[in-house]
């Protein structure tokens, strides 16, 4: 699009900023510049953080018929309105600060301090390179997707160090288990992102973004998930971004009812709070990032909706991610650990090298017009629905469906 | 510019030199860690965007966990490993093969030119670029590279995939 036809909205955070930075001093002004943004995503996602803490709290009680925090009001201010209890989160940050911070005798002191500390410093890179909107990308990188992976490795080492800090049998183990999971399910997401990479030809986040714009007919938008191998690629990210955010159904490290919370037993107060904010953190990276490869980053969904600033359709998607995800797993039960980890080696791995042979012929087959366009989608998706069908009866072969011997059916 | 690498190298030396000097393996193996992430940053500092997170990924994410879980594995009683050598030809071999790995390091050193004024490296290489040139004229490093890792794959299963008896029902 060009700049003359810009909403003056697309540009109003770009112009605060630049009004902001030139109140400095020349010397000082690339230095402002940066903390600036580093500010304004801290602020961004600190505050989406914690609505998503009473969204989540809110919506699994409606799943399961309760209503959930709604007494929190304003403070010094008895019998004024409750505003639908929505400063729990912050009631809930005072309550976590200023909790006993409670260390083991026998912890290696450091690395039980440093392992809350670094997995949330590694779980706020990854935004770095998420574009937000048209104009608003913090940090324009040609290798961001490598540089989002590069910055979510360190959390295996948080955890790691987590477990081994407790100097607790249960932490050790829990933290072993939690790394089996989350080394299993980073290769179905890496595999995934990778057919994107492909087609478009690049790994910028920029890039990529903008190459999903456009609609055919004016309403079918050009978003990769409305490919056979987009879709696929789209569903095995999801569910190994669930699985890396240690969310339900694959909650298994620090499964309350059964461990009693993996590595994070021997953490409390603020420390703990760190864990669950870098978790949400990290899920919130991940969904921005599969907003961005899959459902258009900040594209509105049809032409006419263009005059909403982009910005505004990227955190609405992102939203609707993380509703989804919240949906997840008021909806689905916990899985095992020889599931978990039989989904993603017998399952996710192959289907997505399966999806990356879809993805290469996509990018191969761009001039296949006409009848031959049909042929190509037709390919596409028996590339990746046939083996679908064929691992799935394979593998759930003896255990499905279940039959319950002793419920009455 | 100088001062940060000044500030790099004295972060990996650092970390390298506590990684040695520590009795305790798991810090070892943090530590290490700690001075691959400094690669990282010197390689980043080099203008070298793609490798220095190539190095991220590959040494901070993966074989970080491989070093972790390999001393948990193999690790017999305490923490701490003994801190006198076994005997004195040990001792004397070690640090032979010590010297002599110094002494080749130094030699290749001091043989290279010590210029730095070289001509401005080409920047701005696009990832695209450097795909074009690994699939192209570097394709056969490539390829020996991840034959050898399919190898060394294959004789890890081979070597973990012993069924003992006592595990068959």
């Amino acid at each position: 699009m060009s700049p003359a036809t810009d909403h003056y909205l697309e540009r109003a955070p770009l112009v605060l900023r630049d009004w902001i930075v030139d109140l400095f001093p020349a010397t000082l002004q690339w230095l402002v510049h940066n903390l600036i943004t580093i500010a304004v995503i801290l602020t961004v996602f600190g505050l989406f953080f914690a609505f998503t803490t009473i969204a989540e709290r809110k919506l699994l009680a409606r799943l399961q018929n309760r209503l959930g925090p709604n007494r929190s009001g304003l403070p010094w201010w008895k019998n004024g309105p409750k505003l639908w209890g929505l400063t729990q989160p912050f009631a809930d940050a005072v309550k976590a600060l200023t909790k006993e911070d409670v260390v083991p005798a026998a912890a290696d002191k450091v690395l039980h301090f440093l392992a809350p500390v670094l997995i949330v410093a590694f779980s706020l890179l990854g935004f770095a390179v998420l574009p937000f909107g048209r104009h608003l990308i913090p940090v324009e990188l040609d290798a961001a997707l490598l540089y989002f992976f590069a910055a979510g490795a360190a959390t295996e080492l948080a955890i790691f160090m987590a477990g081994w800090g407790s100097r607790n049998k249960y932490s050790l183990l829990a933290a072993m288990r939690a790394l089996a999971q989350l080394i299993s399910y980073e290769l179905p997401l890496l595999l995934s992102v990778v057919p994107v990479v492909m087609v478009v030809g690049t790994l910028s986040t920029k890039d990529i973004a903008a190459a999903q714009g456009g609609w055919t007919f004016g309403f079918l938008p050009h978003w990769h998930v409305f490919t056979p191998w987009g879709l696929a690629a789209f569903l095995i990210f999801l569910v190994a971004t669930l699985a890396e955010s240690n969310r339900s159904p694959f909650d298994l490290p620090e499964a309350e009812s059964e461990l009693i919370a993996g590595h994070l037993t021997e953490y409390s107060g603020f420390k703990y709070a760190l864990f669950f904010m870098a978790e949400y953190f990290g899920l919130t990276a991940l969904s921005g990032l599969g907003v961005t490869l899959f459902l258009g980053g900040w594209q509105a969904p049809c032409a006419f909706l263009e005059f909403i600033p982009s910005w505004l359709w990227f955190m609405g998607k992102l939203a609707g991610m993380i509703v989804f995800f919240i949906w997840v797993r008021g909806t689905l039960l916990r899985l095992r650990i020889d599931q978990l980890t039989r989904l993603s080696w017998k399952f996710l791995v192959p289907l997505a090298l399966l999806n990356l042979g879809n993805g290469a012929f996509w990018a191969l087959t761009p001039d296949w017009t006409g009848p031959l366009a049909l042929a190509r989608w037709g390919i596409s998706t028996a590339i990746v629905v046939v083996p679908f069908f064929l691992l799935g009866r394979r593998l759930t072969a003896g255990q499905a469906p279940r039959s319950y011997r002793y419920a009455p059916s | 510019m100088t001062i940060a690498l000044l500030l790099i190298a004295l972060v990996i030396l650092g970390a390298a030199a506590a990684a040695m000097l520590s009795r305790n393996l798991i810090h070892s193996a943090l530590l290490l860690v700690g001075a691959w992430a400094g690669i990282a940053a010197f390689y980043l500092w080099a203008g070298a965007e793609f490798v220095a997170f190539a190095q991220a990924l590959v040494y901070v994410g993966a074989v970080s966990m491989v070093v972790l879980f390999a001393v948990l594995l193999t690790r017999q009683g305490a923490t701490s490993a003994p801190v006198e050598f076994a005997s004195w030809r040990r001792a004397v071999l070690g640090l032979v093969v010590a010297g002599g790995v110094m002494g080749v390091l130094f030699g290749s050193i001091m043989g290279s030119p010590l210029d730095v004024r070289l001509p401005a490296p080409p920047t701005g290489i696009s990832v695209q670029q450097l795909g074009l040139l690994m699939m192209g004229p570097y394709a056969p490093a490539l390829l020996i590279v991840g034959v050898l890792l399919t190898v060394a794959l294959l004789g890890a299963i081979v070597i973990a995939a012993v069924d003992k008896p006592e595990d068959t029902p």
